[in-house]
This record gives structure tokens, C-alpha cells and sequence, in this order.
């Protein structure tokens, strides 16, 4: 098969074979990262704008080590320092970047459907990098490989996601991978962020907000950040969040012996998550970052026009 | 001086003051009707062939936003007016919240000498309720309504505090005013910006629960009760403010309410990230939208009122969050109600008529019906005409409508104002 999208802006309309492919793909990049010189000139000529209206640490260093060992030039534009500050529209701050000329823009933005949005209005390829509470296609992609490698396979799991549901675009691409390779995924964490129709979304999926009985049979435990500052409505007291949700060897404990601990990152130790589950082996937490390159790698190579089979000669 | 005739013959009158539905003429002379009968002769008239027409009483819109003064990039009175025309409505009802708000006869004034100079259709300003609606202070609702308004209205917001309303609900009462109310709780609006659901959910939209209205509008009735005064709840869209409505009714209180006909087709699984899709309130569920259709059919609803609210594209062109609510409604109005009521079987026709004439207009304690002496405001429509709508052509400045290129069956063919055909459909 070969990948036809012409953006990628959600893993909700990927099919499972479309992720499987993009996963294959990611693959071929993995080995790069293993190697001394990790450069290669696939892209040398193309060039990729990486638009991040909302700050952004380590997925707009992702996107760039991505393009950068790609051989791909590229463009930054930040919130602080861009037009928008000065009034100037979504629309034409994109169209003035897509004047330049690039082959790809990366956008992270703090609306939903942002991406959406720019798709709609621009003749070049868009890679969502986050928008507001609604998908993080990259992460969802990332996490699948993670566990792809760890587990040896994507089917059938049974995933445990505990946090601030409602307001993760992390917890819904994810979703939407895991759910269409037959997984039954439990969410779990305090009510108010604990959408009642969040189960609607994907089949075999099911609330429990009670963490001892989410945990039980996991294989995947996804522990998402406390995203305090996307909050509008009073905010739990962390220590009540602690007491109830806090990730502990104790809690991890509950799920099989062979469980992969994930989090997207950044964490906040001593809050959503125990410093010894962190650096526990079960947790994945540094290989996700690792595969995120690789994903977005394969992202870049992809939607810039790059031919399938040309990247497979890079696995190793 | 011999004043001028117009005959409009061979249509079908449905009358629902008079309960009357059925073949015959009206004779208008100058600005009022002369005579209403079967097989009317009058030489010398003008003649207007109404055949296979509804000729039914003058459209009444008890909500629209015309933007002037203060926003005429995205409507005029003369535009918005013009749009209304070609929607079947005779007169208009303007909220408040223009630049700058119509809290003072100035104001109310200035929309009317602009009307005069340049609407299509009749103008009936709604004055605001508080200084600038701003929720403080009590605007100069006397002397507004001295200039001209029909109701008074923070509309956008709710009357910011139920002491507040307390006083206005009393004040007007007094002047024999209804208030209109926007009901929303702001703590539960939050922010949002569609209804809170499945959608909202998987769209990662910020979602604003029904209660958001039904919470105030308990809060409104219970002011009514309170100081007697006439409630109008506007845009209703949800089942509990209906079910609130009705046994308010019940109780023999004077609460009255409108439901838009973007909030009785669409439902929130129509959202997507097009800015055309959002409004306050927002589209509502299915269960609810069903609910407004059985008050529509059923009486419990008293009016369709569009809501039209124009917005540049410019202002509407940007991410969903960031634009503003609102869509254009008049000349999409009577067709969706047509498909939404009539053709789906829900309702007789002469329940429709009733929703866009005296059932508004009772809301104003006016008249509307054919009948010898009373003002010539004729709304002519077929309920087969098929037309496709497209908002490149409306006569709105704002283009800002989630039913372009929508095709219908059954479209408003001409608007008649004291006497004057104002817009004639061509075909």
C-alpha cells in the first residue's frame, strides 16, 4: 500500500493499515538514530516550516532534529515572536509563510482544528503537532511504536490511561490508534475530567474512576501530565490528585508484570507520576522521545513527496 | 386624491387569527386593507396574480441583528432589511447591541430615521434593558420606548443579576414593555463554544451543557412570577427551557418564546471546524432539537425568530475558537421551516403562518391578520417552489450561513409593506 494522505491532522481517520504503514515506515528511521553520523540528504533541497503557536519545547525539537537528519531546511515561527501578536489573522500569517515557498508546515496550535483550518486554505502538505484539546497524530504514532517495540505487538492490548482525559489531545490520538488494532481502553482519573461520552469515541472503551480497578490486567499504562495551565474550571488540589491518581510502584504493581509505563512528557515528578515509576524499566518514557523522531521523520519524508520504498534502504 | 389599489387575486389565504385558511382576494387600498372575499372586483387596481400562492399576514422577526449603527461592514439597515424582504418578513425586531447600543432614544431614534431613509420592511428597535447592557445601571427604557421600541433586552448576555432583572421586569411592566431574555448562565458558558456532547468531546471543543440556558431561564420565570411582567425567552434551545415555558403557560404566567430555524434543523453532530456552524446558543442535540420541533407543532413554542446576525468574513475567516457567534437567518427562515414543519408532516400550514405572524406578534400585543382596515403587510409564499440558496447572492452584506447551497422546496415569492410590493422572487 502506499500512503495517499496529502496532510496529516488526526489518527481518527487513519485506517489500521494506514497506521500499520506509517509505523513500518517509522521503522526504517529508527536505526538512523542508533548510528554515529544520522544525516542523511533524502530531503536535501526541501524545506519544512515548523509554525508553533502555542509554546513548545520538545515536539517543535522533534520536528526539527527530524527535518535536520532528513537534510530538510527549516523555517521556525513561535507565538512570541510572531505577527499574531501584532493582529495579523491565522489565515494570512500561514499564507505568508507558504509564500516562501516551503514543501511542508508543521503547526501546533492552541485551537482545535486549527490544522484543520490551514489545510483548507493552503496548497502544501500540513502535519497537526497538537491543536488545543483535540488530536497530537505524531504522539498517538510515537506511543504505537513504543509499544509495537516493547510488547512485540499493537493487538488486542489492554490500555489504561490515567489523568486529565478531557483535556488531552494525547489521550484521543492515542484512542484512536490503539482502538482500531481491537484494544479495550480504561480511562481513569478525577470525574470532572472524565467526559462521560469520551467512550463514544472508539469501541471497548469504558470509565473507571476508581485507579485499583483500572489497572488490573493492563498492559499499557499511559500516564498523562496534570495540564494545569489548560485549565478553566477550579482545579483539583493536587494533593487530592495525589491521593487518588498519583502513579506509584504500589498502583503499577496492579497491572500485568510486563506492562509498559508511557507518559508524553513533560512530567512532573512527585505529582502525576512517582519518581520510581518513572525511572522504573518498565516505563518507556525516553524511548518515546526517541521514537518521536523517527515518526516524525517518516511524517516529513512522506508528505514531502518521498517514494516509500526509498526509505526502506535506511533501516538498520 | 384617489388612492392607489392593489388586487391580489387567485392566492390562498391562511389566516390564522381568523382561523381562516382558504381561495381569496385581497384588496388593498394605499397603506391598509380595503376588503378580503372571494372573487373581488375592483377596477382600476393594480393586480397581483397570486395563484397557487400562500397569501398569508406580514412576516414578524422578533430577533435580528442589523449592526448599524457601528459595525455597517458587516449589515446595514438597508441591507439586513433588503435580506428580510426577500425572506417574507414585513418587520423586523433589531436588538440592542449595536455601536452604540441602543440604550437611549438617540439611539432608537437614529435606527428609526435610518429606516425611514432606507429599509425594505418595517423596523421595531428592541431597546437594552441596562445602561450599555452592561448590567448596572437601568437604560432610559421610557423614553426609549416614547421613541419607538417594542421590548427591552440585554441580548448576548442575560440580564447580568436577578436583582437587576427584578427591576427591569418591574420597570417594564409598568411600561407595558415584554423583556427579552438571553438566558445563560455564565459560570457553565465558560468559554465555550459548542453544546457539550459527543462531539464537542471528540472535536476537543469546549462544550457548553444545555443547563448553561435552562439554569436561567428557571431563574427568569421565577422573576416573572415575581413581578408579573412579560418574559420572552429568546433562541430557546433547550428541552428543560421548553419544559420550563410550558409550565410557566400553565400556571397562567406571561412567558412567551422563540426557537430559531437553524436550532430546529441542525443538531452539534453537524459541527465541524467551519465557523459557519457557530452561534449562541449553540446547535443543540438531537433529543433537543426534537423537542423544540414538538413545541414548534404543538403551541408550546410561540414564534420563529431568525437570530440573523451578520459578521464580515474577515471576523468569521480565523480558528473555530476565536470567531465569533452568530449566523445569517432571513432568507433561509420560511423554506427550512417549510421542510422542518410542513413537508415532514409535523405541523399544518397554519401552524407555520402562525409562527412567523400573530404569534410574534402577540408577543408584542399586536395584530396581525387580513382584515378589512388593518395595515397591508402581505407575506406571499409557495410551499412547492424549488430553489437552491446561495449566500454569494443573498442581499445581506455578510455572507456567514452554514446553508449555502442548500436546495428547497418551498421559498417566500413576494413581500408586501403598507400597500407597496417591496421584493418580488424572480423566476
Amino acid at each position: 500500500m502506499s500512503f495517499t494522505f496529502r496532510h496529516l491532522l488526526g489518527t481518527e481517520a487513519l485506517s489500521r493499515d494506514e497506521i500499520t504503514f506509517l509505523l513500518d515506515q517509522s521503522r526504517a528511521f529508527q536505526g538512523i538514530q542508533k548510528q554515529p553520523l544520522k544525516k542523511l540528504a533524502t530531503l536535501r533541497g526541501k524545506s519544512a516550516v515548523l509554525a508553533f503557536f502555542e509554546t513548545s519545547t520538545r515536539t517543535r525539537i522533534s520536528f526539527a532534529t527530524a527535518a535536520a537528519r532528513l537534510g530538510a531546511d527549516t523555517m521556525n515561527l513561535q507565538a512570541e515572536s510572531s505577527s499574531t501578536q501584532k493582529g495579523e489573522s491565522l489565515v494570512d500569517t500561514v499564507r505568508t509563510l507558504e509564500a516562501m515557498k516551503p514543501d511542508v508546515i508543521v503547526i501546533r496550535h492552541a485551537a482545535s482544528g486549527a490544522p484543520h483550518f490551514v489545510a483548507e486554505r493552503l496548497g502544501i502538505p500540513v502535519i497537526n503537532a497538537g491543536d488545543g484539546l483535540h488530536e497530537h497524530p505524531s504522539q498517538g504514532l510515537l506511543d504505537a511504536l513504543t509499544i509495537s517495540d516493547r510488547l512485540g505487538r499493537l493487538d488486542d492490548l489492554n490500555v489504561t490511561i490515567v489523568g486529565d482525559i478531557r483535556h488531552s489531545r494525547v489521550a484521543r490520538s492515542n484512542i484512536h490508534v490503539l482502538s482500531k488494532f481491537g484494544g479495550r481502553i480504561t480511562l481513569c482519573g478525577p470525574a470532572m475530567w472524565l467526559p462521560a461520552e469520551m467512550p463514544g469515541m472508539a469501541p471497548n472503551m469504558r470509565i473507571e474512576p476508581c485507579i485499583t480497578q483500572a489497572l488490573p490486567g493492563a498492559n499499557v499504562v499511559m500516564v498523562l501530565r496534570v495540564q494545569t495551565e489548560r485549565l478553566r474550571e477550579p482545579s483539583l488540589p493536587p494533593d487530592e490528585y495525589i491521593r487518588l491518581y498519583q502513579m506509584t510502584p504500589a498502583r503499577l504493581a496492579l497491572a500485568r508484570p510486563d506492562a509498559v509505563l508511557m507518559h508524553p512528557g513533560p512530567m512532573i515528578r512527585g505529582l502525576e507520576i512517582d519518581p520510581a515509576v518513572a525511572d522504573s524499566p518498565q516505563s518507556t518514557v525516553l524511548e518515546q522521545v526517541t521514537n518521536g523522531v523517527a515518526v516524525r521523520m517518516a511524517l516529513l519524508y512522506l508528505l514531502t513527496g518521498g517514494a516509500p520504498s526509498a526509505a526502506t534502504p535506511q533501516a538498520g | 386624491m384617489e388612492e392607489r389599489m392593489l388586487l391580489i387575486h387567485n392566492g390562498r389565504i391562511v389566516d390564522p387569527a381568523r382561523t381562516f385558511d382558504g381561495p381569496a382576494d385581497v384588496l388593498i387600498e394605499g397603506d391598509r386593507i380595503a376588503r378580503v372575499g372571494p372573487k373581488l372586483d375592483a377596477p382600476g387596481a393594480q393586480r397581483f396574480d397570486a395563484s397557487g400562492l400562500v397569501v398569508a399576514p406580514g412576516f414578524i422577526d422578533l430577533h435580528c441583528h442589523l449592526r448599524e449603527p457601528g459595525n455597517e461592514p458587516a449589515e446595514t439597515i438597508e441591507t439586513g432589511t433588503r435580506a428580510a424582504a426577500r425572506g417574507g418578513f414585513t418587520a423586523v425586531c433589531c436588538m440592542p447591541n449595536t455601536q452604540p447600543v441602543n440604550d437611549n432614544a438617540a439611539v432608537t431614534r437614529f435606527i428609526l430615521d435610518r429606516a425611514a431613509a432606507s429599509a425594505s420592511v418595517r423596523v421595531w428597535p428592541i431597546g437594552a434593558a441596562s445602561h450599555g447592557s452592561m448590567g448596572e445601571g437601568l437604560a432610559e427604557i421610557a423614553a426609549m420606548k416614547d421613541a419607538g421600541i417594542v421590548a427591552v433586552t440585554d441580548d448576548g448576555k442575560p440580564i447580568a443579576t436577578a436583582k437587576l432583572l427584578r427591576h427591569v421586569m418591574e420597570y417594564a411592566r409598568s411600561l407595558d414593555l415584554p423583556v427579552i431574555e438571553h438566558s445563560e448562565d455564565a459560570s457553565l458558558f465558560a468559554g465555550g463554544v459548542m453544546r457539550e456532547g459527543p462531539t464537542s468531546v471528540r472535536l476537543g471543543l469546549r462544550g457548553i451543557p444545555a443547563a448553561a440556558e435552562s439554569i436561567c431561564v428557571a431563574r427568569d420565570v421565577q422573576i416573572c412570577t415575581l413581578t408579573g411582567a412579560r418574559l420572552h425567552v429568546a433562541h430557546m434551545s433547550a428541552k428543560e427551557s421548553l419544559d420550563l415555558v410550558r409550565d410557566a403557560k400553565r400556571r397562567g404566567l406571561p412567558v412567551t418564546c422563540e426557537v430559531t430555524p437553524h436550532h430546529f434543523t441542525l443538531t452539534d453532530e453537524d459541527v465541524t471546524y467551519d465557523s459557519r456552524y457557530k452561534m449562541n446558543p449553540p446547535l443543540a442535540s438531537r433529543d433537543h432539537r426534537d423537542a423544540l420541533l414538538t413545541g414548534l407543532a404543538d403551541g408550546g413554542v410561540d414564534a420563529i425568530a431568525t437570530d440573523h446576525a451578520p459578521h464580515t468574513q474577515a471576523s468569521k475567516d480565523v480558528e473555530f475558537d476565536r470567531a465569533p457567534f452568530g449566523v445569517t437567518g432571513f432568507e433561509t427562515a420560511l423554506s427550512l421551516a417549510l421542510e422542518a414543519l410542513v413537508h415532514s408532516g409535523r405541523a399544518p400550514l397554519s401552524r407555520l403562518v402562525e409562527l412567523f405572524t400573530s404569534g410574534p406578534a402577540r408577543v408584542l400585543r399586536k395584530t396581525r391578520t387580513i382584515a378589512a382596515g388593518e395595515p397591508a403587510d402581505l407575506t406571499l409564499f409557495s410551499t412547492e417552489h424549488r430553489w437552491t440558496f446561495r449566500a454569494a447572492d443573498s442581499a445581506s452584506k455578510s455572507r456567514n450561513t452554514p446553508f449555502d447551497g442548500r436546495e428547497f422546496r418551498g421559498a417566500p415569492m413576494a413581500t408586501i409593506v403598507a400597500g407597496r410590493v417591496v421584493w418580488q422572487r424572480e423566476t
